[in-house]
C-alpha cells in the first residue's frame, strides 16, 4: 500500500468545480483518495497543481508517424539527447522518436495522449508503437470513414448493419472510437481525385455529408464515451469554413448517447479559412467561433500553428498532395486498401509569410473567441500545426494579451487587417488552461467516466504541479513552468521531478467494445467476408489485433442503445 | 564483360540450406549467352576463372537464353561476393552489379562453400 | 493430423498469409496450398544446426545455451565497437531487443537494408516516396512495370496476389485488361511474361527514367534516339501506356539499388513517378526481400530515431549511412566483434568484409548452418519464426502481420535468447561498475 500526499498546492480541478483552492490531494494506491495515514509528502508550496495533463488529437503512433520519421533525419538529429540511468536515448523534435514522445509528454505534466488517427489494417503497428510510449496511458481512434463498408452501409441507409461494422471495427482495431477524415476524399485520392462536401465519392455514389451523418448516428446507437471525430473536407483550402460550418449542420439534429458532444471536429484552425484564394485569403475564425457559441452539440480542438519547421501527416491524401505542390518538399503518399490513406509532406511556418501569419493568428482566435472553455481542446493537431512541446507557448499565449501583441508584431502585417486577433482583450486565467489541457479533453472523450482529467475520489493519480504560482503574469515564466514540471505523478508514482524524468513506468491502452446484437454481426459479417475473400490482401483470420499488441489493456464497454 | 549478381528461384530455394548440394550447383556458377560460351570455348558446366580487380574465383559456366552478349551473371552468394569490391562508394551499398570481370577458361577446381569460406580465414 | 490455416510465410517480402499447412507429430508434413516453391521450402524445414557451439582451436565444441549466451555476453561486453547486424529474418520483438543491447553497449546496429534497399531509404530520404498497400494494386492497378526486379524468381506468389495476374473490384478480368513492362538488362522468366520488355544496358537506368520523365512532362523533343539500349519508339510507347492507364505501378528491386547510381536511381524513379501522377493516379513500390527487413526498418525508427545503420555508442542515435553501414565498418576494420542474427554475412558480403569478419569475433544467431557458420566463434541455434516462433512482422508494404507457432522446439526463439544476452551483458557490466 503506497501512499502519497501533495499538500500547499493550489489546485485546479474543473471536472470538479475547484478553481485554484489550497487543498490536499491524497492519493493511494494509484488513485486518489479522500485522505492518507502515512503518507510520502510533496510539498507543493503554493505551486499551481492540475491533474494530469489528457490530449485529445495528436499523431505520436503508427505507419505515417514513422514514415515522418523514417524520411527526416534531419529531423531526428534535432532532439537527440542521450539515454540515462532511467531513460533511453530520444530523438526527434517534430517527429520524435517514441521515448521521446513519452517523456516530454510527461515532462509538461500530460499522462494520457489520444493517437488521432490509426489505419485499420496498419493498426497492429500502431500498437507497437504505443507501447514502446513510455509513462503516457494511451488510445487510438481507427479511420472508419472511407472504408467500402461504410460507404457500402450509408449508400444502402443500414445505419443498424453500419452500426455492428463500426463496432467490428473497433473491436478488431483495440481502438477508441470513430475517426473521420476527409471522408470520401481519402478513397477518391486513390485515383488522384478529391471530394467536397456534397461530391459523389467516385464509384461508390455516396457523398461525404451521408457518410459523416452516417456514422454519427451509428456512433449513438451505443453508449460510446467519445462523439465521433472529424477532419473535415478541404482542409487547408481558402474559403473552406463554409463547409466546416455545413458539417457541423449536417448532425444538429442527432441526440448522443452520453451527456457529451454529437461531433467533435479537430484542428479547426485548419478549417476556418476565409478568403477565395491564397492572395485574399482571411481568417473565419469568427464565424466558427459564433456558430460554437450558439450551439451545443459540437466541440473542437485548435491545431493552433507553432513557428518553425514541421512535419504534415494526415490520412488526407490529396491536401498532403497539394501542398508538396505548393512547397515542392519531400512528399510520401500511402494509400490502405479499402479503407483510407496518408500523405507526409514537411513544412515551414514562418512569421513572414502572411499565409502562415493568418493561420498562426486563427488558432489562438478559436480559443479566444469561444466563450466556453469547454468547448475547447488546446492542440497543434500534433506535428501538423506544430510540435506538441509547444504547447506551452500557446498556454502562455491565451494567458497574457501582452505577449500576443509582442509576437504580432514579429508577424507579418496581414494580421492587422485579415484576422481579428489584435483586437480581442481577452486572457485565460488557470481556471480555463486547466480545462483546455484536460478537464474538456476527459469530458469528450468520455474518460472522465474511467479516472483520467480530474481529481475526485476515485480518479487516477495522475497529477501535475508546475513550478509557478498561481499569481504568475509573466508569459515567459509560464511558458517555462507548463514546459518542464516541478513534479508528475502517474497512477501516484513520480514519474518527473524538477523537469527531469526519474521513473518510465509503462502506459495503458484504453479501448472501447462497442456491444451489438449477434443477428446483425452475423450478417455484417456476410458483407465482409465477401470484402476478405476477394478484396483485402490479408486473411481475415490475421486481421484483427491479437493480444498480445495491447499487454496493458484498459477496456471500456459501449452497450447498445435500445 | 560486365558482370552482375542477383537473385534466383533454385537459389532462394535454398536460403536455409547453404551448404548443400542443391546451393552448391546453383550458386557456383555464371550465366552467359551462348556467343560468349563459343568465344570463352567453354562447355556448359566446365569451370571458368572470374577476374577483377578485387578477386577471382572459379565458377561452372552456364548457357543462358536472354543473356545479352558482355553480360555474366553469377546468382548472388559466395562465389560472386570473392570478386565483388567492398567499396561503397559512400552509399552503405558494395558494388554488386555492373562490375569489369575477365572471365577466361579454367582448369581449376570449383571450391565447395565451405573451403571458399576458408580462404578468408587468413 | 491437423490442418492449420491462415498460416504466414516467413520467407520473402510478400508475407503471403493464406497458407494451408498439415501438421502431425510436431512437424509440418505438408503444405497444401497458398505457398509458392521458396515459401513451402522454408515451411518444411531443413538441415539445423543441432547445438549452440564455442569455436575452440578452428572447431566448432557443442555446449549448452548457458554457456553459449554467457561466451556471447562475455564478447559482447568486452568490445570497444561492436556491431549487431542482420535482423530482417527474425520478428520485431527481436529487433526491440536487440536495439536495447546496442544501447547498453554502445554499438552500431544495422540490417541487411544496407545491402538491399538501403539505397531506397536514402532516396525516400531525398524525395519522399508515394506508395500504397499491396490490396490497393491488386484492386486497381491496371499497368505494372517491374524494373529491376524479377519476382518469377525472387517474389513467386507477387503476380498471383497483388499485381499482374491477381483479381480485385476493379480488376476482375486479371491480366487480360492489364499491361505488364518489364524493364532488366537479361530477359528473365518474369520479362518473358511481360508486354513490353525494354531490355536495357547494365547500368542505364537512370537514363532511362530520365527519358521517361521528360517525355511525361511533354518533352520528347529533348530525347534521343537510343537511351541505355532502349529506343525512343519503345520508350514513347510506354509513355502512352502509362498516360492511357487508371493506376499504374512501379515495382523495382536490386536491378535499381545495386547499379552505379545507387539512391539516385531510385530518386528517379520516384521522380518519374511523380511525372505520370500528373497524368494519372501512379506510385511506386520497392520489392523488399526478406519477411521482415521492412520491419527491422520500422522498429529502429520509431526507437532510435533512424531507419539502419545507426550507431549508438554516443548514447544517442547517430546515423550515418556509407560510413556506419556495416560493409563500410568492415572494410575500414572498424569494428572488433560482431552479433549476426538472422542474415547471413558469410554469404552475402562483398570478400573484403568477410575477411575481417572472420578475424574478429563472431557471435551468429540463426536456425540454419551456413557460411556464417563457418567463421562464426560463437554458434546460437534459434527457432524459425513463423513455424516454432510467433511474433509481428512488417510486409513489404508496411503491413504488419502475425506470424503462427505451428509446432514446439527445443530451440529458443530470437527473443528469448536476445534477452538472456542483454541480461547477462547487463550482469557483466554491473560487476565492472558501468
Amino acid at each position: 500500500m503506497t501512499e502519497l500526499l501533495i499538500k500547499n498546492g493550489v489546485v485546479y480541478d474543473p471536472i470538479n468545480g475547484v478553481k485554484g483552492e489550497r487543498k490536499d490531494v491524497c492519493i493511494r494506491d494509484g488513485k486518489v483518495v479522500s485522505e492518507v495515514k502515512n503518507p510520502k509528502v510533496i510539498d507543493a508550496e503554493g505551486r499551481v497543481v492540475m491533474p494530469g495533463g489528457v490530449d485529445i488529437h495528436a499523431h505520436i503512433a503508427g505507419g505515417k508517424v514513422n514514415s515522418g520519421r523514417l524520411f527526416r533525419p534531419e529531423d531526428g538529429r534535432k532532439g537527440v539527447k542521450a539515454r540515462t540511468n532511467v531513460c533511453r536515448p530520444e530523438s526527434g523534435y517534430s517527429v520524435p522518436n517514441t521515448f521521446a514522445t513519452g517523456y516530454r509528454y510527461a515532462k509538461m505534466g500530460y499522462t494520457f495522449v489520444m493517437e488521432a488517427a490509426m489505419p485499420p489494417l496498419a493498426a497492429r503497428h500502431t500498437h507497437e508503437e504505443l507501447v514502446d510510449i513510455p509513462i503516457l496511458d494511451n488510445a487510438a481512434l481507427p479511420l472508419i470513414d472511407n472504408n467500402w463498408m461504410t460507404m457500402d452501409y450509408v449508400k444502402s441507409g443500414d445505419t443498424d448493419l453500419l452500426a455492428a461494422y463500426v463496432a467490428w471495427i473497433i473491436k478488431a482495431t483495440k481502438g477508441f472510437g470513430v475517426k473521420i477524415v476527409n471522408p470520401g476524399g481519402t478513397e477518391a485520392w486513390a485515383w488522384a481525385k478529391n471530394c467536397d462536401l456534397n461530391d459523389e465519392v467516385p464509384y461508390f455514389e455516396v457523398t461525404p455529408a451521408e457518410i459523416i451523418k452516417g456514422l454519427a448516428e451509428a456512433n449513438e446507437k451505443f453508449d460510446m464515451p467519445h462523439s465521433i471525430h472529424v477532419h473535415t473536407n478541404m482542409l487547408g483550402h481558402p474559403g473552406n469554413f463554409g463547409v466546416t460550418r455545413d458539417t457541423y449542420d449536417l448532425v444538429k439534429g442527432i441526440k448522443p448517447a452520453k451527456d457529451r458532444q454529437v461531433m467533435h471536429t479537430t484542428h479547426t484552425q485548419f478549417h476556418s479559412y476565409g478568403g477565395t484564394n491564397w492572395g485574399d485569403f482571411e481568417s473565419k475564425a469568427d464565424v466558427i467561433a459564433d456558430y460554437i457559441n450558439q450551439n451545443d452539440h459540437a466541440t473542437i480542438d485548435l491545431g493552433s500553428i507553432i513557428l518553425g519547421d514541421t512535419t504534415t501527416m494526415t490520412a488526407d491524401g490529396p491536401m498532403e498532395y497539394s501542398l508538396y505542390q505548393i512547397t515542392g518538399r519531400k512528399w510520401t503518399n500511402h494509400d490502405v486498401e479499402l479503407e483510407t490513406g496518408s500523405g507526409i509532406t514537411p513544412f515551414l511556418y514562418s512569421g513572414k509569410s502572411p499565409v502562415n501569419t493568418i493561420q498562426w493568428a486563427i488558432g489562438q482566435e478559436l480559443a479566444l473567441l469561444v466563450k466556453d472553455p469547454w468547448k475547447v481542446a488546446l492542440t497543434t493537431d500534433h506535428p501538423n500545426a506544430g510540435p506538441f512541446i509547444g504547447y506551452p507557448i500557446l498556454i502562455s499565449m491565451l494567458m497574457s494579451k501582452k505577449r500576443r501583441d509582442e509576437s504580432a508584431e514579429d508577424m507579418h502585417k496581414v494580421i492587422f487587417d485579415r484576422a481579428e486577433y489584435c483586437s480581442i482583450d481577452r486572457e485565460y486565467d488557470l481556471n480555463e488552461i486547466a480545462i483546455i489541457t484536460r478537464g474538456m479533453a476527459a469530458k469528450a472523450l468520455g474518460l472522465h467516466e474511467h479516472g483520467k482529467g480530474h481529481l475526485g475520489v476515485g480518479a487516477d493519480g495522475d497529477v501535475a504541479i508546475y513550478d509557478m504560482s498561481p499569481e504568475e503574469t509573466d508569459a515567459g515564466k509560464i511558458q517555462k513552468a507548463f514546459l518542464n514540471t516541478k513534479y508528475t505523478i502517474k497512477g501516484g508514482q513520480v514519474v518527473v521531478k524538477d523537469g527531469e524524468v526519474v521513473a518510465t513506468p509503462d502506459g495503458k491502452t484504453y479501448f472501447v467494445t462497442p456491444e451489438c446484437d449477434d443477428t446483425l454481426t452475423d450478417e455484417m459479417m456476410v458483407k465482409l467476408k465477401d470484402k476478405f475473400d476477394h478484396y483485402y490482401s490479408v486473411a481475415f483470420n490475421n486481421y484483427a489485433v491479437q493480444d498480445a499488441y495491447v499487454p496493458n489493456p484498459y477496456e471500456i464497454k459501449a452497450p447498445w442503445r435500445s | 564483360m560486365n558482370l552482375i549478381s542477383g537473385r534466383t528461384t533454385v537459389q532462394g530455394q535454398n536460403l536455409d540450406s547453404k551448404l548443400s548440394e542443391a546451393y552448391f550447383n546453383e550458386v557456383a556458377t555464371c550465366e552467359m549467352s551462348k556467343e560468349d560460351m563459343e568465344k570463352l570455348n567453354v562447355a556448359a558446366d566446365e569451370p571458368v576463372k572470374v577476374k577483377t580487380s578485387y578477386g577471382e574465383v572459379i565458377v561452372k559456366a552456364k548457357e543462358k537464353a536472354g543473356t545479352p552478349e558482355g553480360i555474366v551473371f553469377i546468382p548472388m552468394g559466395p562465389w560472386a561476393n570473392a570478386v565483388v569490391s567492398g567499396d561503397t562508394h559512400g552509399a552503405g551499398m558494395p558494388s554488386y552489379k555492373g562490375i569489369d570481370a575477365e572471365i577466361e577458361k579454367s582448369s581449376e577446381k570449383v571450391l565447395p562453400v565451405k573451403e571458399l569460406m576458408q580462404t578468408y580465414m587468413g | 493430423m491437423v490442418e492449420v490455416t491462415d498460416v504466414v510465410c516467413s520467407l520473402c517480402g510478400c508475407v503471403c498469409d493464406d497458407i494451408v499447412v498439415e501438421v502431425e507429430d510436431n512437424k509440418v508434413t505438408k503444405v497444401k496450398k497458398g505457398a509458392c516453391a521458396v515459401g513451402k521450402s522454408k515451411l518444411m524445414g531443413h538441415n539445423r544446426i543441432k547445438s549452440p557451439a564455442i569455436r575452440e582451436n578452428g572447431e566448432l565444441k557443442e555446449c549448452s545455451y548457458d554457456e553459449a549466451i554467457k561466451k556471447a555476453a562475455e564478447i559482447l561486453a568486452a568490445s570497444r565497437r561492436p556491431l549487431l547486424y542482420g535482423w530482417s529474418s527474425t520478428v520485431c520483438e527481436a529487433d526491440k531487443v536487440g536495439i536495447e543491447l546496442a544501447e547498453e553497449i554502445g554499438a552500431v546496429i544495422d540490417n541487411t537494408a544496407s545491402v538491399c534497399h538501403g539505397p531506397s531509404v536514402l532516396a525516400i530520404q531525398d524525395v519522399g516516396l508515394p506508395s500504397c498497400t499491396l490490396g490497393e494494386v491488386k484492386n486497381r492497378a491496371d499497368f505494372v512495370i517491374y524494373w529491376g526486379a524479377n519476382p518469377a524468381a525472387a517474389h513467386a506468389n507477387h503476380m498471383k496476389r497483388y499485381s499482374y495476374i491477381s483479381k480485385g473490384y476493379w480488376t476482375e478480368e486479371g491480366k487480360k485488361a492489364k499491361k505488364l513492362v518489364v524493364v532488366d538488362v537479361r530477359k528473365t522468366a518474369t520479362a518473358k511474361m511481360a508486354d513490353v520488355f525494354l531490355q536495357i544496358e547494365q547500368g542505364k537506368d537512370y537514363l532511362v527514367f530520365s527519358a521517361l520523365r521528360a517525355m511525361l512532362y511533354g518533352h520528347e523533343d529533348v530525347v534521343p534516339d537510343e537511351v541505355g539500349g532502349v529506343s525512343k519508339k519503345d520508350l514513347l510507347e510506354t509513355v502512352e501506356m502509362m498516360k492511357a492507364s487508371k493506376f499504374g505501378i512501379t515495382f523495382f528491386g536490386m536491378g535499381v539499388t545495386h547499379t552505379g547510381g545507387r539512391h539516385n536511381n531510385i530518386v528517379n524513379a520516384i521522380q518519374m513517378t511523380r511525372a505520370a501522377h500528373t497524368h494519372t493516379k501512379f506510385s511506386i513500390m520497392p520489392m523488399r526481400g526478406h519477411y521482415n527487413v521492412a520491419g527491422i526498418n520500422q522498429v529502429c525508427t520509431w526507437e532510435t530515431g533512424f531507419p539502419f545503420a545507426v550507431d549508438l555508442s554516443r548514447g544517442y542515435g547517430w546515423y550515418n549511412p556509407g560510413e556506419l553501414s556495416a560493409t563500410d565498418l568492415l572494410i575500414r576494420q572498424e569494428c572488433d566483434a560482431a552479433l549476426i542474427i538472422a542474415s547471413d554475412p558469410g554469404a552475402h558480403f562483398p570478400g573484403e568484409s568477410i575477411k575481417h569478419l572472420a578475424k574478429i569475433p563472431v557471435i551468429q544467431i540463426d536456425p540454419f548452418p551456413n557460411p556464417t557458420t563457418e567463421f562464426a566463434d560463437v554458434v546460437i541455434p534459434a527457432a524459425v519464426s513463423g513455424v516454432e516462433s510467433e511474433g509481428n512482422v512488417y510486409r513489404m508494404d508496411n503491413i504488419p502481420i502475425r506470424l503462427r507457432k505451428l509446432i514446439d522446439s527445443e530451440y529458443l526463439p530470437d527473443e528469448e535468447i536476445m534477452k538472456r544476452i542483454l541480461e547477462e551483458v547487463r550482469a557483466i557490466r554491473e560487476k565492472e561498475g558501468k
